[in-house]
């Protein structure tokens, strides 16, 4: 399929490995055969992390991840729903949650599995709450994980918080993004209080071929298919 | 400071000295062959009642000399007392030092037993902890150096021995956030000293009594300062300089009067060269430079170079080894750096005030006259300058409106009073109450920042244990624990600079590719940096420097090939908007044809070109003119309400002809217009009853409109990120702190989504909208405009555009069009892309 084809798409395909996974507008993949929705980097109540040293930040952090996740689950219905990693900012993090939130985590995890890949901000199992953890899942062929750079022939990660930088009209613009080589996808951070890193840092070099990367930024309505060549570093 | 000049017409010292100036002082002004002026001994007078007071005098009137006399010969008179007698603040840092070196000169030469020191952000931590233990006589310092003082446990011991308070530069200070902490400061030193009085020093503004209310406590009990003023002084003399080559319709470069300016550079021994933005003083220097055969001495001082490079021009300034400095509003304020005889002003003034205050920079002696020449960049400008140089001959001034003060400001200072002592809400309240900026502030207002401080103020959650301030069981507040103090300290300030990388000079490593890291050149805002492409050109610290890359917080930059034209960044013309005061008086010389003559004939040929062509823009009416060119048709309004204000303008009108349907495409704005474009013909859809005009400018756009376009909008966030810093919601961020940035901070913008969302109404949400209606988007004005032209409105359609139109079009291309163009941007980076695919 070419680009242009691609483009006329309403939504936006990357392929991996033969699947054909939905990237969409909120940074969220959907694989469509299994009916999975992978999120990635929500650090659920990274704002009451950063208040314990002293800034009292507004709380609302997992109340509006999950009210994404929530409209997210409403539109593809899917059967599993993948953390992939760092769900939770600290290893406390799922104890600071509010009960209103624990309520709507339940509710996910009511219609959909919950599964809570490891990442290095939440390495141990969730114990209070549905799901279930893991280390790292396989989806046919590909492996799902938090870090990316582990075995195996496809990889879907995150970690990273790619973000691509591009300038036009006079000012210089930054957009969360999906990055794809072929092999290999690192999906944006998912969460409210998540930043983005460059996708043109070094942090990235070792995963990514730059010579077939693809590179969607995240619109206000939809996904935007951005030329390697405009992307500025920091 | 300046002496006192010497008077050889007036007869012998007047009565009233003798008693009250001391016998040393007397011999001391007499050696000198000088006498006190009526003004320095109406401030001696007022002090003798104990009166507090206010000296509106205008620059070399011997201000400072005048402010401190009375605590100069109090001190004189007191032996063995012990404490902190007298503070001075000023705004600038530079200033504080500056007089304080001033006035050790009459206290040495009279041998007074008084201990001078300033305290400022360079002072040593040594010297800064001796000063507590034991305080000069006299101290130096600016506001946010005050306000960290109160955060101190023992505030109350150094301060309680205060006698007098002298603000300078008042009309400078309160104009701002600045202002606002420097009032709540004051609010608690009268707590602290009830028996200080107060002195103020302020260049001449409008209005002195609103002023004056600034300086004393409004608690309606406390007499109002009492008001000295001294009149006028020796005239300047300004003139407009006349180019030979015709001035274009828009741009700001000067570019036309370049020859000129360096004519009058020669003419004279010393001139400042005042420009608008740092951008503009690269550019006038790099241009001076080009043609400056004879090879003279000019310098460049902004706020983005490096310090030491600032003082080493200044340094030279004073030896009197530059013929010319180019700067910006960094030399604005009463800062004596040399034998200046002449000031040059680059670009419209904006404000009738501030072009005083840069006047007095020549000649710094009240009875000589200041020499100051007017640039005009455009023919716009001619007008303004004009407008400008009428105001400064009737001496009428454009003093801003008494501020409102700022809820986020508030916070910090409640948190800063926290970290002294523990306080009672109630009494708190009052002493607030008691600053003018803060005198309206409502119960639950405040209520509501003491809740932000503490907790939050959070609708969601119970933060109780996160608390940074708590109400113990004697009902009074304090700190939850000491780290508190650590963090108030670091974040003190109302300052928020853009953040800044500092430029260094790379050099290549022979026979490599690398790049080898030299000097420091200075600072530029990252935003600026963000939009460098490596290869990109631009001038900076008067060269041409390429774009290499940022490295670890810094933008590294090489020298660029002599001859390479820079990419020079788009500046927004003047930084400041134009001054209603300035825009009345340009709207009525427009108006007033037989005052033509005044100007020059470039620009009153254009009037009337305008005249013959379309209308005047009349002094009480909305002018819109509507003509079509090429396959666009264009609609122009002549407001005169400034840039920030036609911004908001320009957002909330294409908003309605869009919901319209009439196709708006982008507006461009500029202080005295603004030009709306599209793809309906806007002359027929009025003649039609389509587009009814009055509908378009109804006053109602103010409401849920402007809301709307708010909540998306940078400006809001912008502003939001300040509150947010000065309010201690997030931490100030440092040179550094960046660097591994993905997890340590969380980015204002993302605080300000998720609050809004969730709790829109939050007080700090609230304090940004205050912000945004009185700073960026001068809604304030908007809606006086609105409302002055309510049913006023002249249409004149046009079958092409008109001559006044022609400078506001040339804007187009300049600036950002329409809206904040973020997913049009990712547009365009699509279709490349699609391009590259098809290729």
């Amino acid at each position: 399929m070419s680009i242009a084809d691609d483009m006329m798409r309403t939504e936006t395909v990357i392929a991996l490995g033969g699947v054909d996974f939905i990237a969409d507008v909120s940074g969220a993949l959907f694989e469509p055969e299994t009916r999975m929705l992978i999120v990635a980097d929500c650090h659920f109540e990274k704002g009451s992390a950063l208040t314990r040293r002293g800034h009292v930040l507004p709380p609302f952090d997992t109340r509006d991840t999950l009210i994404r996740l929530e409209a997210l689950t409403r539109r593809f219905r899917p059967r599993a729903i993948v953390s992939l990693g760092d769900g939770f900012h600290d290893r406390a993090a799922a104890l600071r949650l509010s009960d209103d939130d624990v309520a709507r985590l339940s509710a996910l995890g009511r219609v959909a599995d919950l599964i809570w890949i490891a990442g290095n901000h939440d390495p141990e199992p969730v114990t209070n709450l549905p799901g279930t953890s893991v280390m790292e899942l396989a989806l046919g062929g590909i492996m799902l994980r938090h870090e990316p750079g582990g075995a195996g022939d496809y990889e879907i990660a995150g970690h990273l918080h790619p973000a691509a930088k591009i300038a036009g009209r006079g000012r210089a613009l930054r957009r969360r993004c999906f990055v794809s080589d072929g092999r290999r996808c690192i999906l944006p951070a998912f969460g409210a209080y998540t930043g983005g890193l460059n996708i043109l840092d070094d942090a990235f070099t070792p995963y990514l071929t730059r010579e077939t990367w693809r590179i969607h930024a995240l619109g206000r309505d939809r996904l935007y298919g951005i030329a390697p060549a405009l992307l500025l570093g920091d | 400071m300046t002496g006192p000049a010497r008077d050889p017409k007036s007869p012998s010292m007047p009565k009233a000295a003798d008693t009250l100036l001391p016998p040393a002082f007397r011999d001391w002004f007499a050696a000198r062959g000088w006498e006190p002026r009526a003004h320095q001994l109406a401030l001696l007078e007022a002090a003798d009642r104990n009166a507090s007071a206010l000296l509106v005098a205008p620059t070399g009137a011997g201000k400072t000399l005048a402010g401190f006399l009375p605590s100069l010969t109090k001190l004189a008179r007191k032996r063995n007392r012990r404490g902190l007698h007298t503070l001075y603040l000023s705004p600038l840092k530079a200033l504080a030092v500056d007089i304080a070196r001033n006035l050790e000169a009459p206290v040495r030469e009279m041998n007074l037993p008084i201990r001078i020191e300033t305290r400022t952000g360079d002072t040593s931590a040594h010297k800064k902890a001796r000063q507590k233990t034991s305080p000069p006589d006299i101290l130096l310092t600016t506001p946010e150096q005050l306000s960290l003082l109160l955060s101190h446990k023992d505030a109350d011991e150094f301060f309680g021995t205060l006698d007098t308070i002298i603000l300078d530069e008042l009309h400078a200070l309160v104009t701002s956030k600045r202002g606002d902490l420097l009032s709540l400061a004051l609010s608690r030193l009268w707590a602290l000293a009830p028996q200080a009085r107060m002195v103020g020093l302020s260049a001449t503004v409008r209005e002195p009594e609103t002023l004056a209310r600034f300086l004393v406590p409004q608690d309606g009990v406390t007499p109002q300062a009492e008001i000295v003023t001294v009149k006028g002084g020796a005239r300047p003399r300004i003139g407009i300089m006349e180019t030979a080559r015709a001035l274009p319709l828009a741009g700001h470069t000067a570019l036309a009067a370049m020859g000129e300016i360096y004519h009058a550079i020669e003419a004279h021994k010393l001139s400042l060269v005042f420009v608008n933005t740092r951008m503009q003083a690269e550019f006038v220097f790099q241009e001076l430079w080009r043609i400056n055969e004879q090879a003279l001495p000019i310098g460049l001082h902004h706020g983005s170079l490096d310090a030491s490079q600032r003082r080493k021009v200044e340094a030279a300034m004073s030896a009197g080894q530059l013929r010319a400095v180019v700067c910006t509003s960094t030399l604005d304020l009463g800062i004596d750096w040399g034998d200046v005889d002449c000031v040059i002003n680059v670009g419209a003034p904006k404000g009738a005030s501030r072009l005083m205050q840069r006047i007095g920079r020549a000649n710094h002696r009240l009875d000589e006259p200041s020499k100051a020449i007017l640039v005009p960049a455009n023919r716009f400008e001619i007008l303004e300058c004009r407008a400008a140089l009428d105001a400064v001959e009737e001496a009428a001034q454009d003093t801003p409106d008494p501020r409102i003060g700022a809820l986020d400001v508030l916070a910090q200072h409640i948190l800063g009073l926290a970290c002294a002592a523990p306080f009672d809400a109630d009494a708190l309240f009052a002493e607030i109450t008691h600053a003018q900026p803060y005198e309206t502030l409502t119960r639950a207002r405040f209520d509501a920042v003491l809740d932000f401080v503490a907790t939050g103020g959070y609708a969601l959650k119970n933060y109780d244990r996160f608390a940074r301030i708590r109400q113990g069981a004697d009902g009074r507040w304090r700190v939850s624990n000491p780290r508190m103090a650590q963090q108030y300290r670091m974040n003190i300030g109302t300052i928020i600079e853009a953040t800044m990388l500092k430029v260094r000079l790379g050099r290549m490593v022979k026979g490599t590719d690398t790049l080898r890291g030299g000097r420091i050149l200075g600072e530029v805002e990252d935003y600026f940096a963000e939009t460098l492409a490596p290869g990109d050109t631009f001038i900076f610290a008067g060269e041409v420097l390429r774009f290499e890359g940022i490295a670890t917080n810094e933008v590294i930059v090489t020298r660029s090939k002599p001859g390479t034209d820079p990419k020079i960044p788009s500046w927004a013309g003047g930084k400041f908007p134009l001054s209603t005061f300035l825009a009345a008086r340009v709207r009525a010389m427009i108006a007033a044809t037989a005052e033509w003559k005044k100007l020059p004939k470039q620009a009153s040929d254009w009037l009337a070109m305008q005249q013959k062509k379309s209308l005047l823009p009349p002094r009480d009416k909305l002018l819109v003119e509507t003509y079509p060119r090429g396959n666009r048709y264009y609609c122009v309004i002549y407001s005169f309400e400034g840039r920030l204000a036609h911004q908001t303008l320009g957002m909330l009108l294409t908003r309605r002809l869009e919901r319209l349907r009439l196709k708006p495409l982008g507006f461009v704005c500029n202080d005295y217009a603004l030009a709306i474009w599209g793809m309906s013909n806007l002359s027929t859809a009025i003649a039609t009853g389509r587009l009814d005009l009055d509908a378009l400018f109804a006053r109602d756009m103010l409401g849920d409109d402007l809301e709307e376009w708010l909540d998306e909008s940078a400006l809001m966030k912008r502003t939001f990120r300040n509150c947010a810093i000065i309010s201690g919601l997030t931490p100030r961020r440092f040179p550094g702190d960046e660097k591994t940035g993905r997890q340590m901070t969380i980015s204002t913008d993302l605080i300000y989504d998720v609050l809004r969302r969730h709790q829109p109404d939050h007080i700090l949400l609230q304090a940004a909208r205050e912000d945004a209606a009185t700073g960026l988007l001068d809604l304030k004005r908007l809606s006086d405009m609105l409302a002055r032209v309510e049913g006023k409105i002249l249409h004149k359609p046009l079958d092409r555009v008109s001559p006044l139109a022609i400078s506001v079009m040339l804007e187009i291309g300049r600036e950002a069009i329409y809206g904040e163009a973020a997913d049009t941007i990712l547009e365009e980076a699509e279709a490349a892309l699609m391009d590259e695919a098809l290729a």
